[in-house]
């Protein structure tokens, strides 16, 4: 069963949230000086690389999100055993729960729960934050022009719902009242 | 408070837990007993003005900072990893 089984999708005024599968889920924990083998490593093995802070690098089939200090996750395949031989690898398939938050006022609703700026202009396609979400830490990616993607742990799959549903309820009440209804 | 963590980029201080000084970094490289140990694990200034402190940015990327502020003017004057600060 995925974290988020029976909770989503949703939908609320023009905003969208819906689990997403990520595959397998690998953190890469590069040995001291080992970051650039392992960038190389990636590059030949799955056409990755290793990110810098705040950046995920993405393709069709996956990307690595930079999670922290000397730490990013391998979304999507099954790590290359070429890859251990740079760094410390660990399946965290599910320990994750990953939804997609879309439409153009998903930076609206997280401006309600993240004190980070993840407007398009501020937080560009390939974007990448550790911050918090509500009480929980969080990894919050752009995906797309219009999509964010949000990481948070598996035990917080409920919380992580609840929370970014009543703030979608809220800006779509917004919108209501600024076109002059009432609210939605 | 925002604290520009040096992976990040400025952060509010909600993200950032405070450990305490920065004279944590500086283990004395002697074992037998001195004063320089007295003064690693007890003696604290308590200065009105340029103080070191260690913060980890745990709701963040999870590094450990070295904080160089102002506490009389609340000032920051510097944010750097703490990986290869101090003689530890």
């Amino acid at each position: 069963m995925s974290p988020c089984a029976g909770l989503l999708p949703l939908r609320s005024g023009t905003v969208r949230l819906a689990e997403v599968d990520p595959g397998r889920i690998t953190s890469l924990m590069p040995g001291p000086g080992q970051a650039a083998a392992l960038d190389r490593a990636l590059s030949e093995t799955h056409g990755l690389g290793w990110p810098a802070p705040g950046q995920a690098i993405l393709s069709q089939r996956g990307g690595v999100v930079w999670t922290g200090l000397d730490q990013a996750m391998l979304m999507g395949p099954a790590p290359d055993p070429a890859l251990a031989r740079h760094a410390a690898l660990t399946d965290q398939s599910d320990a994750w729960a990953v939804a997609d938050l879309s439409g153009g006022d998903g930076p609206e609703v997280l401006a309600r729960l993240v004190p980070v700026d993840l407007r398009p202009q501020a937080f560009a396609e390939g974007a990448t934050a550790r911050t918090l979400l509500g009480h929980m830490t969080a990894s919050i990616t752009r995906t797309g022009p219009e999509t964010l993607r949000i990481m948070v742990f598996r035990s917080m799959a409920r919380t992580l719902v609840h929370d970014l549903h009543a703030a979608m309820d809220a800006v779509a009440a917004r919108r209501g009242l600024d076109a002059g209804g009432p609210p939605r | 408070m925002r604290l520009r963590c040096p992976l990040c980029g400025e952060r509010d201080r909600r993200e950032f837990t405070y450990k305490g000084a920065a004279v944590a970094l500086d283990r004395p490289a002697t074992e037998a007993w001195s004063a320089d140990w007295d003064d690693y694990l007890h003696n604290r200034a308590n200065p009105a003005g340029e103080t070191r402190d260690l913060w980890q940015h745990a709701a963040g990327c999870g590094a450990w900072l070295v904080v160089t502020r102002d506490t009389v003017t609340h000032s920051i004057a510097d944010v750097r990893l703490a990986r290869g600060e101090g003689t530890a």
